[in-house]
């Protein structure tokens, strides 16, 4: 290990850090104004042209706010909780390859942190995990709107976990591997995955929306049933925390989605871009593709959030065990015997 | 490297575990039988069985505690609804744990300290490796336990649906 590869991954870990986090406020940004625009209002429009130091302003009101503890919290696990919650936000960006390797004075640099054989999984490790930060916040809080706020986090995402893995089952079936890059490369071109694997795709759309407790399945956090849910007791910062993991979770998301059914970097007319451009500008100019693909997805979050009601929790259980689970399941044993066929003839 | 790293993870997963049984309150119990779990993922990482490491973290870390820390929740244990132990109980403890004493030191004598990261064949934890001795050498025993699960979870469901026939 020399010391280049060093700075060379700590400087990219710092970029994309920083790129998630800026991406996350300017979401809260971005979700207000197109909620402003689906309701046909102006929206946040005060600070800066257009408000767009909206953010900033929040960001300054989150950190000047009173830091309250309750005296009936368990006071370590309060504080554990946000930052548990960031932190699994955070570490998923590792293993996603934000574009081909780059040519910089003549040393090639992969533009991926850590490019692991068994990527997929560890991107499905950390969202499993994702569902402590809730949990053990809206425990530690003492307060009874938190715990069911927090059961019901835990049983969401527990179903909606097991649809996500078929449905992920059914693309590796026939990408033949679990290291994302491979998954990315194999998608050259307009050689996307969601042409072979449409229905996998909306499982695993619909099982995003769940894991991040996005609308129409937010139930963890129902105003109307549930005053606030989990960040009912959270004040300050450690609310920020938990708001800015939910953006960057959908960040994260979309991402995963972008790069296992959309080709990631890949576009049509790469290879001519390749050659006009060269090596170090041709890679930066997919990495902007990905990142176009990665903010449509988001706006599809915001959109579907202010299109669709929230279900009830009946409902969202049905849906999970009794619409997805057999769905994907029929989606596995399909691609399965057309792979089959296929080998054959 | 790897040796000292390995001291430490071992050390803290002895701590953790230990934590386990002295925490007063059983959901801090929980928490810290997941950082015993999450020692265990590193173990498997330096002992290059990347998949199982990930499998560990997503099926122990992710799915089984979150449903121990669910089920925990939802139980509202305070220090009043918590049965009295009878002294009958606790002597039995006592001599339960000294035998358990006696056998551990028997066989720590037996043991002797080996370098703790050398293996006999370093790629067996890969993901194709393991596929292929699962589906290979051990396709009946893999098939077998697999009809185990599914055996427990229909008679999961059948123990949950049974009151409703009932009525």
């Amino acid at each position: 290990m020399d010391t280049g590869f060093i700075i060379e991954k700590f400087i990219l870990v710092a970029v994309i850090f920083g790129i998630s986090l800026v991406i996350a406020m300017y979401s809260t940004y971005a979700e207000r104004k197109v909620a402003a625009y689906l309701q046909d209002r102006l929206g946040p429009d005060r600070a800066g042209p257009f408000g767009i130091l909206q953010p900033l302003a929040d960001g300054v009101k989150m950190f000047m706010k009173e830091e309250i503890i309750p005296t009936t919290s368990n006071k370590w696990l309060f504080i554990v909780g946000p930052g548990l919650a960031l932190l699994c936000a955070c570490i998923g960006t590792a293993v996603i390859p934000w574009g081909s390797p780059m040519e910089i004075g003549g040393k090639i640099v992969p533009l991926q942190v850590a490019d692991i054989n068994v990527g997929v999984l560890y991107i499905f490790g950390v969202v499993s995990l994702g569902v402590y930060g809730v949990m053990i916040g809206g425990w530690a809080s003492n307060n009874k709107y938190s715990l069911l706020s927090a059961i019901r986090a835990a049983s969401q995402n527990i179903s909606y976990e097991i649809a996500m893995g078929l449905s992920i089952i059914a693309l590796l079936l026939m990408t033949n591997t679990l290291s994302l890059k491979t998954i990315v490369e194999q998608q050259h071109g307009l050689n996307w995955n969601v042409w072979y694997q449409p229905l996998g795709f909306l499982i695993f759309m619909i099982c995003s929306f769940a894991e991040t407790n996005r609308a129409p399945f937010d139930l963890p956090e129902c105003e109307t049933e549930l005053i606030g849910g989990y960040h009912t007791e959270y004040s300050s910062m450690k609310l920020g925390f938990y708001l800015f993991a939910e953006y960057i979770n959908m960040f994260v998301s979309s991402a995963v989605m972008a790069t296992l059914y959309f080709g990631g970097y890949n576009y049509p007319g790469m290879d001519y871009m390749a050659t006009l451009l060269g090596p170090t500008w041709a890679p930066l100019f997919g990495v902007g593709v990905f990142f176009f693909k990665i903010v449509f997805f988001i706006f599809f979050f915001m959109w579907v959030r202010w299109t669709i009601p929230r279900f009830r929790y009946d409902q969202l259980m049905n849906l999970g065990w009794k619409g997805l689970i057999p769905l994907a399941i029929a989606n596995i044993i399909i691609t399965g015997v057309v792979i089959a066929i296929i080998e054959k003839f | 490297m790897s040796t000292q790293v390995f001291y430490f993870v071992a050390t803290l997963s002895i701590i953790f575990s230990l934590m386990v049984i002295f925490a007063k309150n059983p959901i801090h119990s929980v928490l810290y039988l997941i950082l015993t779990f999450f020692t265990f993922t590193v173990h498997y990482v330096l002992l290059n069985a990347q998949f199982l490491a990930v499998v560990n973290f997503i099926v122990y870390m992710g799915a089984i505690m979150v449903l121990f820390l669910f089920v925990l929740m939802l139980l509202n244990l305070n220090k009043e609804t918590e049965p009295v132990k009878s002294p009958l109980i606790k002597i039995v403890g006592v001599i339960a744990g000294c035998c358990l004493i006696v056998t551990l030191v028997g066989s720590f004598k037996a043991a002797t300290i080996t370098s703790p990261l050398i293996l006999k064949n370093p790629g067996l934890g890969l993901v194709e490796n393991l596929g292929k001795e699962l589906f290979g050498p051990f396709l009946l025993p893999f098939e077998l336990s697999s009809l185990l699960l599914l055996a427990a979870m229909v008679g999961a469901v059948l123990l949950s649906k049974r009151d409703e026939v009932e009525i």
